[in-house]
C-alpha cells in the first residue's frame, strides 16, 4: 500500500508506532500531486512547506506530543487565507494576493501539525456547483466512465477530486449551499458541513457570511471526526463562532444508533429525480432501519421554496462582501486610460477581475438590495428562510435525531455539458443541500453506492444543532452499512 | 414572469461598479429576468406575521472591550496594494 492511500486514522496511527514518518508521507503525497496535474486539483503547490512542516512534526511525534493531525498531510481550498502563500479564491480579481496571516481554520490545522500540501481549486469565491467558474480552469473528477472528463462537483471541486485521486489524506472545504457535500457525493467520499459557528470564518475569504461553514473533506467518516476536530471551536474574531466546547467527535463513533429515530422527509420526493437516486434513498433508510433505528415519516413543508430563498439572500451577503474588491488594497487593478477617475478605476477592475457568474450574482444581489426592491425580495426571502429554520426545529421538537436525504439528484455530469443550460439548471444542483445552511444545521454526505454507469452517489444525514457527534456516528453506521470501498481507476 | 428591460440592467450594473459593455446588456438582461422569475416563487408563501430571520443561531453576539487590539503593521497592510506610496494606497484622482 503506498502512504498517500493510507486514511488520517491509519497514518495517525502508523506514525505514533513508527512505522512512517511524516516526511515520507508527505513525499508520497507530493510525488501523487505531480502525477495528477491532469486532474487541476492543486493549483498552487508549496512542497517546501510542506517539507518544513513534515520535519517539525516527525519532531514532534518523537517527542511525544503529537496531537491526532500531526504529520497528515492535507490539501487547503484556495478560499482559505493561508500566510506567505496565494489566496485568490480561484479569482482574477485577487491575482497575486499574498495574505500576511492565515486563516484561522488553516492556523489551528497548522498549530496541530498537520502539513500543507499546497492549495486546491474552487469555484470563483466558491459559485458554482461543477468547478467550471474558477480562473484556473477546471477541475477534473478522478472517476471516469468513458472518454469524457467529468465534474468533480463544486465549489470544493479541487478538495473533492484530491481526496478521491489520494492526493492527499484530507482536504478544507467550505460549504454555503452544499459545496462540500455535493462534490464529496461526486468523487466517493465523505464531507461535513458543521452547524453554523462551529468554525471560525475569520480568514476564509467570505461569499455568504450567515451561511458559510468550512468543513473537512475525507475518505472516511473516522477521518472527518479527526480533521473536525481540530477544526473547529470558538475564535474570538468571529462573532458568530460558537463559545462552546469541541466534543471529542472520534470518541462518539460507537456504530450503536438502536433506538435513534430517523426522519425521512416526504417534500425530497421531487418530480424528476432519477429512480436510482430514490432507489438509493430507499436501501440507505433500510440500512439504518436494520441497525436498529426507527424511520420516521417527517414533513418539512417549506423545502420547495429553500432554493429561491437561498438565490436571493447568498448574492445579497455576495454583493456586500464582494464590494472590498475595488483594485485598491490587493489583488487586480485594471489599466485606466487617461482620464479615468475612480469610478471607472471600481468598474474596469470589476470587470476584467470577476468571471461570468460572479458578475451575475453580484448583480442580482444588488438587485434584490436596492431601494425598492429590499421588501420584495430580500425581506421575504429572510422570512421565508424562517419558516424553512422552524420546519426543521418542529421535526427536531418530535424527537427525531437525524434526517436522510439523497445528497445529490444526480451523478457527476460532465464537464461542459451545463454551459448551454440555464444558470438555474445549475443551481438545481443543490436542491437537497440549500435548505441545511439556511437553517444553519450540520449536514454530512456518505458515499453509499455506485450508480448503473460506474459512478458514486452519496447520501446526506442532516444533525441536531450542535449535533455533530451524533451525526457523525449515524453516518459511520451508514457508511458500515453501505460499504462503498470502491476507488476511482487510475487514467492520469 | 419578471422582466428586467435594458434600462435597469444597465443600472443594476452601475450600481455594482461592473463595467458591462452595451452589446452585452440585453443577454445580461434576459439572465436576471430569468432568476427573478426562479425567486417569485416565494411570492406564493404566506409570510404573514414572519419576522425576518437575522440570526442563524439565537445566540446574543458576544461583546468586547472597545479598544485597540491590534496594528502598527503598515507595512503589512500595503504589501499586497497595486499601488501604494510614501505609506498610503494610491487611487487615481477623485476630486477635480
Amino acid at each position: 500500500m503506498t502512504l498517500n492511500t493510507l486514511t488520517i486514522a491509519q497514518a495517525r496511527d502508523a506514525l505514533r508506532k513508527g512505522e512512517t514518518t511524516s516526511v515520507e508521507l508527505t513525499q508520497a503525497c507530493l510525488t501523487a500531486i505531480d502525477g495528477a496535474d491532469v486532474l487541476n486539483a492543486f493549483v498552487h503547490k508549496t512542497p517546501e512547506i510542506a517539507l518544513d512542516r513534515a520535519r517539525a512534526a516527525d519532531a514532534r511525534i518523537q517527542a511525544g506530543d503529537a496531537p491526532s493531525m500531526c504529520g497528515i498531510p492535507l490539501g487547503i481550498k484556495d478560499l482559505f487565507c493561508t500566510e506567505g502563500v496565494p489566496s485568490q479564491a480561484a479569482s482574477n480579481i485577487l491575482k497575486g494576493f499574498k495574505p500576511n496571516y492565515e486563516s484561522t481554520v488553516s492556523g489551528k490545522l497548522r498549530d496541530a501539525g498537520s502539513v500543507m500540501l499546497g492549495k486546491l481549486n474552487m469555484d470563483e469565491f466558491a459559485m458554482g456547483s461543477s468547478n467550471e467558474t474558477a480562473c484556473y480552469g477546471n477541475a477534473v473528477n478522478p472517476w471516469k466512465i468513458d472518454d469524457r472528463q467529468l465534474t468533480p462537483g463544486g465549489s470544493s471541486g479541487g478538495s473533492a477530486a484530491a481526496v478521491a485521486a489520494d492526493l492527499c489524506l484530507g482536504a478544507t472545504g467550505t460549504d454555503t449551499g452544499g459545496s462540500i457535500r455535493q462534490p464529496a457525493a461526486f468523487t466517493g467520499i465523505v464531507g461535513i458541513k458543521p452547524t453554523y459557528g462551529r468554525c471560525s470564518r475569520w480568514g476564509v475569504v467570505a461569499f455568504a457570511s450567515s451561511l458559510d461553514q468550512a468543513g473537512p473533506m475525507t475518505r472516511t467518516v473516522r477521518d472527518a471526526a479527526i480533521m473536525l476536530g481540530a477544526m473547529a471551536g470558538h475564535d474570538a474574531k468571529d462573532s458568530t463562532s460558537a463559545d462552546l466546547a469541541v466534543p471529542d467527535f472520534e470518541a462518539a463513533l460507537t456504530g450503536d444508533i438502536k433506538g435513534r429515530k430517523i426522519g425521512i422527509p416526504r417534500e425530497y420526493h421531487m418530480d424528476g429525480i432519477p429512480a436510482e437516486i430514490e432507489k438509493l434513498w430507499a436501501d440507505g433508510t433500510a440500512m439504518l432501519k436494520d441497525a436498529g433505528a426507527e424511520i420516521v415519516d417527517i414533513s418539512l413543508p417549506h423545502t420547495k421554496y429553500a432554493l429561491p430563498a437561498y438565490y436571493v439572500i447568498a448574492p445579497a451577503e455576495a454583493s456586500s462582501n464582494l464590494a472590498r474588491y475595488d483594485g485598491v488594497r490587493y489583488g487586480h487593478r485594471a489599466t485606466l486610460d487617461a482620464g479615468d477617475g475612480i469610478t471607472e478605476m471600481y468598474e474596469k477592475t470589476r470587470a476584467e477581475g470577476f468571471g461570468p457568474e460572479v458578475q451575475r450574482r453580484v448583480m442580482v444581489g444588488t438587485y434584490v438590495l436596492s431601494a425598492g426592491f429590499y421588501d420584495a425580495y430580500y425581506n421575504r426571502a429572510r422570512k421565508v428562510r424562517a419558516l424553512i429554520k422552524r420546519d426543521f426545529d418542529e421535526a427536531y421538537a418530535s424527537g427525531i435525531d437525524a434526517i436522510l436525504t439523497p445528497a445529490t439528484p444526480s451523478a457527476a455530469f460532465g464537464l461542459g455539458e451545463m454551459a448551454n443550460a440555464d444558470p438555474i439548471q445549475m443551481y438545481l444542483n443543490d436542491v437537497f443541500t440549500v435548505t441545511v445552511n439556511l437553517a444553519g444545521l450540520p449536514g454530512i454526505t456518505v458515499p453509499a453506492g455506485l450508480n448503473d454507469a460506474g459512478l458514486p452517489l452519496g447520501l446526506q444525514l442532516i444533525g441536531r444543532p450542535w449535533g455533530e457527534a451524533d451525526l457523525l456516528n449515524t453516518a459511520y453506521v451508514l457508511e458500515k452499512a453501505a460499504g462503498f470501498v470502491s476507488k476511482p481507476s487510475k487514467w492520469w | 414572469m419578471s422582466t428586467i428591460d435594458l434600462e435597469t440592467a444597465r443600472r443594476v450594473a452601475k450600481l455594482a461598479r461592473i463595467r458591462v459593455p452595451d452589446e452585452n446588456l440585453p443577454e445580461l438582461a434576459e439572465q436576471l429576468s430569468g432568476i427573478l422569475t426562479f425567486m417569485e416563487q416565494l411570492n406564493e408563501v404566506d409570510v404573514e406575521g414572519i419576522e425576518p430571520m437575522t440570526s442563524v443561531s439565537p445566540m446574543r453576539l458576544k461583546r468586547r472591550q472597545d479598544g485597540v487590539t491590534d496594528g502598527n503593521m503598515q507595512d503589512k497592510i500595503l504589501s499586497n496594494a497595486p499601488d501604494a506610496r510614501e505609506g498610503f494606497f494610491a487611487v487615481p484622482k477623485v476630486v477635480e
